[in-house]
């Protein structure tokens, strides 16, 4: 196969950025596109260029690292990573535009990567179950139905990849934050904390910059782990009755 | 109280209020429908005039009806705030590509759509409302009692073209904004439940289509003699 990349190229951080276009004529239809992308480096780096910069880590599609915005869509066109996207998804001889996450809270570091830490602080906010020392409790003590187990499975399954906030034309991380408040929510051992998680996860979401959610479900659609919205539906139910019912949450330590 | 200020200043907060008000604002619509369509009655306007007059004096109607208007100013005025924010959660330089294929064309303009109908509201305001509050609108005696005659000038301005063809380009908008905006709401509102889903669904969509198409038959209807 033979393609046309147009890459967004940017040296930092604070460096204008802008596309350059490469013609990639030794691809295989069998190539993950970070495979292609590989090659490609690899002939940048024996012209003595500059390779592109990209995330990526484990390639089995369950890091979530690998960000590229493909011809308009997260991880291009098939709802799974761009590690486990091949070439034979696309046409010889076809132009592919890869672009970084586009987001004020995602900002790009270079080229293709971007800071996704404002996840880890929504994450470090009450994405967390607090575990005190003791014995250790048998592990079917708690009763928990099959049914509820497999919908909190379900919302655990997100990777923390950013595709819904790239993309949500609000740059909304709601479908993420949406899917961590529900993996606790939805168990018996996430209940202790339940009011004060959702508080504090969406008050750190705010105040990263994200979007607000306009219900247009385009994080669904292009999720890898389709992550359903109905998670955003609990997390505004979560929300809204911790607001109106618990206690003061005041965040800090006693005197 | 604070907490109250926290609830109502996150996104999640102030999209309860896009949603309770969206949701009130579809209430009125389906009165007015109501109203309207009594338009159609082939009886020199007289039913309609007489429960105009009803609506225009009846006091707890006139309580509702300043409500209503605050309604679509702290919708359109949440919306605003919301879409701002919104836009700037983008960062500075936005994408290349864009391909449409993950969500609904409405989904994404609701702004645009509300805007529509926001200009409208005012031009409709002005050619009615303010008419038949403070203008020299000309009355008919129905049984020994005065009644302002609305219909008449409905009458009139539903023979007027390109009126009638803003109407109807108006109406259209606000069934896209309600396509999405319907089912929107519920889901902001954290209704969002396997047993319920297809009906709150088919109720949206319905909705979307009948009302804004009846709404714009009557100008439709009275422009044509039908
Ligand atoms: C005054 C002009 C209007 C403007 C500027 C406007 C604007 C908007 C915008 C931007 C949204 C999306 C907000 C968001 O999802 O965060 C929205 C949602 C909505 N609008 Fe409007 N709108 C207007 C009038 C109306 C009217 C007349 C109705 C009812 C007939 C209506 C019903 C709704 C509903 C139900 C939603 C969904 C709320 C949600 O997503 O939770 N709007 N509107
Ligand atoms: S919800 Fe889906 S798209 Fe969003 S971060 Fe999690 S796995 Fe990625
Ligand atoms: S590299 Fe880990 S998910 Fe793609």
């Amino acid at each position: 196969m033979k393609i046309t990349l147009k890459v967004w190229r940017q040296k930092s951080k604070d460096a204008k950025g802008e596309f350059k276009t490469y013609q990639h004529d030794h691809v295989s239809s069998d190539m993950s596109f970070l495979e292609m992308m590989d090659v490609l480096n690899t002939q940048l780096i024996k012209k003595g260029e500059e390779p592109i910069h990209f995330d990526h880590d484990c390639r089995e599609g369950i890091c979530g690292m690998c960000s590229m915005y493909i011809n308009g869509q997260p991880h291009g066109p098939l709802q799974t990573t761009t590690c486990q996207l091949h070439m034979r998804t696309f046409k010889d001889g076809e132009t592919i535009t890869v672009e970084p996450w586009r987001a004020q809270a995602f900002p790009v570091i270079k080229d293709l990567v971007v800071d996704r830490s404002a996840f880890d602080r929504i994450q470090q906010a009450g994405g967390y179950v607090s575990v005190n020392t003791g014995g250790v409790p048998d592990a079917n003590v708690i009763p928990i139905p099959k049914k509820i187990a497999d919908e909190a499975f379900d919302a655990a399954a997100c990777i923390g990849c950013g595709a819904c906030v790239a993309a949500c034309k609000n740059a909304s991380a709601m479908l993420f934050v949406s899917a961590k408040v529900s993996q606790f929510a939805l168990l018996p051992q996430g209940h202790a904390e339940r009011k004060e998680r959702v508080e504090k996860m969406v008050e750190q979401m705010d105040s990263e910059g994200f979007g607000s959610c306009t219900n247009t479900r385009a994080c669904e659609a292009e999720c890898p782990k389709a992550i359903s919205v109905a998670n955003i539906a609990r997390m505004n139910r979560e929300y809204f009755s911790a607001m109106v019912s618990s206690y003061e949450v005041k965040v800090g330590g006693g005197e | 109280m604070k907490w109250l200020i926290d609830l109502f200043s996150s996104t999640l907060g102030r999209k309860v209020l896009m949603a309770l008000t969206g949701l009130f604002l579809i209430l009125f619509l389906a009165v007015h429908l109501a109203g309207n369509l009594q338009l159609l009655k082939h009886d020199g306007g007289r039913a309609f005039n007489v429960y105009a007059e009803f609506m225009s004096t009846n006091p707890l109607i006139q309580v509702i009806s300043k409500g209503n208007f605050f309604f679509i100013l702290l919708h359109a005025g949440v919306s605003l705030g919301l879409t701002i924010r919104n836009r700037n959660a983008r960062g500075g330089v936005g994408y290349a590509v864009i391909s449409g294929k993950s969500s609904i064309w409405s989904s994404r303009n609701m702004g645009i759509l509300g805007t529509v109908i926001l200009v409208f509201i005012v031009i409709h305001l002005k050619d009615f409302w303010a008419q038949m509050h403070w203008g020299g609108i000309e009355t008919v005696m129905y049984d020994g009692k005065e009644y302002r005659d609305l219909s008449k000038l409905v009458a009139y301005w539903f023979h007027v073209g390109w009126y009638v063809a803003l109407y109807c380009f108006c109406m259209i908008a606000i069934g896209f904004h309600l396509w999405h905006g319907f089912i929107s709401a519920f889901q902001t509102l954290g209704l969002n439940h396997p047993k319920y889903n297809p009906l709150i669904h088919f109720v949206g969509k319905a909705f979307a289509i009948v009302v804004p198409a009846l709404f714009a038959w009557i100008p439709l209807a009275m422009y044509f003699n039908i």
